[in-house]
């Protein structure tokens, strides 16, 4: 065992030990403590629990890459901008206003606004959201594994699988939420120490999103001289539309998702779910700020590296080469194809190499020169990040599935303890159906991630919203606008994905250039012009709910708001 | 709160957040892509403007704006004698 395996083992082992402490200590007896902890949660603990559930493993291990690598910088932004300023939205459309209706799951508010049908589509479409999002967190637990404690993929998920099964079902939405503020810290640490060390030693300045300004001016130079376009331009034409699309779409998409927009009725009161957006953005900002420097920084180092000759000599180069993450062109051992002595990353014909997104994060300590025991804390950082994402949405699941469907469908009349089992067991199930999937992905599993953004956009962001500032928006609209929302917007997936990933899709030409990934953007606006027509010409809501929608726009206590809570309305 | 103050009150709220919503939507999709071109022909402390937007102010920006309407919100419920600390009902 090499010295950075060892030391990954003991944060792993320390760290899930925290974990398996911390949800034995706040394990729960009672369906609020299961769906949403109480509501009792302070403000700061979960906004972390908040930022620690939506930092995947994407934002953690390959953000950094992506921006750098296959986005070359400025076009990368769309993802900095939408994963965060779909925040905004959340704190001042939705969350305050959902957690004075008190419900327990967002196809609670969605079938006591409007009526069973809208509840039974909202059920669908959180469940399939929320379950191609898991597949992705369950496999980036394998990887992990895999890379760094060279154990097989698959032993790795199951290890994940046993880790959140545990606090998951103990503990619920209690068990979840103190586990996550753990791993918030775990990430955050680990992301920001390789980050600073790095700004450190290029600039002298310890504040990484001050020093990448920096090198910007020899970045820039180094990526004309090795035939990358130039990192820092702005985009025009139709790529200038579709990365507008793709922001739009990222921003609603997040303020669309189940799993994020549950978190907020885990606050103790409206003003607390106000605050608990502002610090969920605080401490997602802290990553998000730094995730480019990481990029500029990194490819700056890399891209010196291929200027001098030297890359091939980088320790850094070695570890991951034999990784199988730094490749030749063809997948195969990196040769110098060339001939001119040396391994060339470059931007045109002369590149010799394929380096993998994730390098970018996962080599930054070696590449800064750290030691072996901060290489380690970044693999627990990972898993922190994957596990933290994957508890989330198997809330929502096993929720949606307890809550909705067997509570409020299938039998009304049981009672706490039935309910908290019920709940439990389909915890269970989502776990082991998320393990399964994450062992044996689905081929197009990758495409559907990163489409689950269009999806939650074109289907819950305008009828929630709708829903709280309008009080005459009537059921029939609601779930045609979702219907026809998510039905367009898949639609248009299956038109224009390509061919070879899977039998379903047609790899048609976009139409007007249109970005499959973008579309949610219009699928959104499609539902929010049918929901607007339909109300026109159906039932108005009762009178009574009518004053209830109005009754959740205003501070303090509310007579007709307990009502509805005990059940009498 | 009788039927006028809860009028005001409301409106309030909605002129906060037309305000904030609008600088939200200025900042990303205008000075974080529309006019980024523009902008970068601005340099600040060696970042172009229109990539330093997109890169790392519109974030900050998010983050004030969401601060903002925290603080205005809590001003605005005091200002109604509302103060509202104690935990909210939760029901299923």
């Amino acid at each position: 065992m090499s010295e950075i395996q060892a030391w990954t083992l003991v944060f792993v082992v320390l760290t899930f030990g925290v974990y398996i402490y911390v949800a034995y200590a706040s394990r729960v007896s009672d369906t609020a403590g299961f769906y949403v902890a109480g509501g009792g949660i302070p403000a700061p603990a979960n906004g972390a629990a908040i930022a620690a559930d939506w930092m995947s493993a994407a934002s953690f291990i390959s953000m950094a890459g992506l921006i750098a690598l296959t986005y070359n910088g400025y076009s990368g932004s769309a993802f900095l901008m939408g994963w965060t300023g779909g925040y905004v939205l959340l704190a001042m459309l939705l969350a305050p206003y959902l957690r004075k209706f008190g419900k327990f799951t967002v196809p609670d508010f969605v079938g006591d606004r409007y009526n069973e049908t809208a509840r039974l589509i909202a059920v669908v479409c959180a469940i399939v959201v929320s379950l191609t999002y898991v597949v992705g967190q369950m496999a980036g637990v394998g990887v992990v594994f895999s890379r760094f404690l060279a154990v097989d993929t698959s032993v790795g998920v199951m290890i994940g699988m046993a880790i959140v099964f545990f606090y998951a079902v103990l503990g619920g939405m209690k068990g979840i939420t103190w586990t996550q503020v753990c791993q918030y810290s775990v990430l955050i640490v680990a992301y920001l120490i390789p980050a600073v060390a790095i700004s450190t030693q290029l600039t002298d300045i310890p504040l990484p999103q001050i020093g990448f300004g920096q090198i910007l001016g020899e970045l820039e130079a180094l990526q004309s001289e090795l035939g990358f376009g130039d990192y820092t331009s702005a985009l025009t034409g139709s790529s200038q539309l579709n990365m507008f699309l793709l922001t739009a779409t990222l921003m609603f998409g997040t303020a669309g998702l189940p799993h994020v927009i549950v978190r907020f009725y885990t606050a103790k009161s409206v003003r607390a779910a106000r605050y608990s957006a502002l610090w969920a953005l605080f401490f997602i900002a802290l990553l998000y700020t730094t995730a480019p420097t990481v990029a500029a920084f990194s490819k700056f180092n890399i891209l010196q590296d291929s200027s001098a000759g030297t890359l091939a000599d980088q320790k850094w180069f070695d570890t991951w080469t034999n990784a199988g993450l730094v490749t030749g062109l063809d997948g195969g051992a990196v040769t110098d194809v060339n001939n001119n002595g040396a391994i060339d990353f470059a931007g045109d014909g002369a590149n010799e190499v394929l380096i993998n997104n994730d390098i970018l994060v996962l080599a930054s300590p070696e590449i800064a020169g750290l030691p072996a025991p901060i290489v380690g804390l970044v693999a627990a950082g990972a898993l922190a990040a994957a596990l933290s994402t994957a508890s989330g949405l198997l809330l929502v699941i096993s929720s949606s599935v307890a809550n909705d469907v067997y509570h409020k469908r299938i039998n009304p009349m049981a009672d706490e303890k039935k309910q908290l089992v019920v709940a439990r067991i389909s915890m269970a199930v989502a776990v082991l159906v998320a393990g399964w999937l994450g062992i044996n992905p689905p081929g197009f599993a990758g495409q559907v991630v990163a489409l689950a953004f269009g999806l939650a956009a074109a289907s819950f962001f305008p009828i929630l919203v709708l829903g709280i500032f309008w009080k005459k928006c009537t059921a029939a609209a609601a779930a045609s606008g979702m219907a026809v929302g998510i039905g367009i917007t898949m639609a248009y997936f299956i038109w224009t994905l390509p061919s070879e990933s899977a039998p379903i899709f047609l790899g048609n030409d976009p139409i007007f250039d249109i970005a499959p990934t973008g579309f949610g953007a219009i699928g959104m606006a499609v539902n929010f012009i049918v929901v607007i027509v339909v109300s026109q010409f159906t039932k108005k809501p009762s009178p009574v709910m009518q004053a209830l929608v109005e009754e959740v726009r205003y501070p303090g206590r509310s007579e007709l708001v307990a009502k509805h809570a005990e059940g009498e309305i | 709160m009788d039927e006028a103050a809860r009028r005001a009150y409301w409106r309030s709220n909605l002129r906060l957040m037309a305000v904030l919503l609008a600088i939200w939507a200025l900042v990303s999709f205008g000075a974080g892509i529309f006019f980024a071109d523009l902008l970068n022909n601005i340099e600040l402390g060696g970042f172009p403007l229109g990539f330093w937007f997109a890169n790392q102010g519109s974030i900050l920006v998010f983050l004030a704006l969401i601060a903002v309407y925290v603080w205005r919100m809590d001003k605005l419920d005091k200002s109604y004698g509302i103060e509202e600390d104690d935990a909210e009902v939760h029901h299923s």
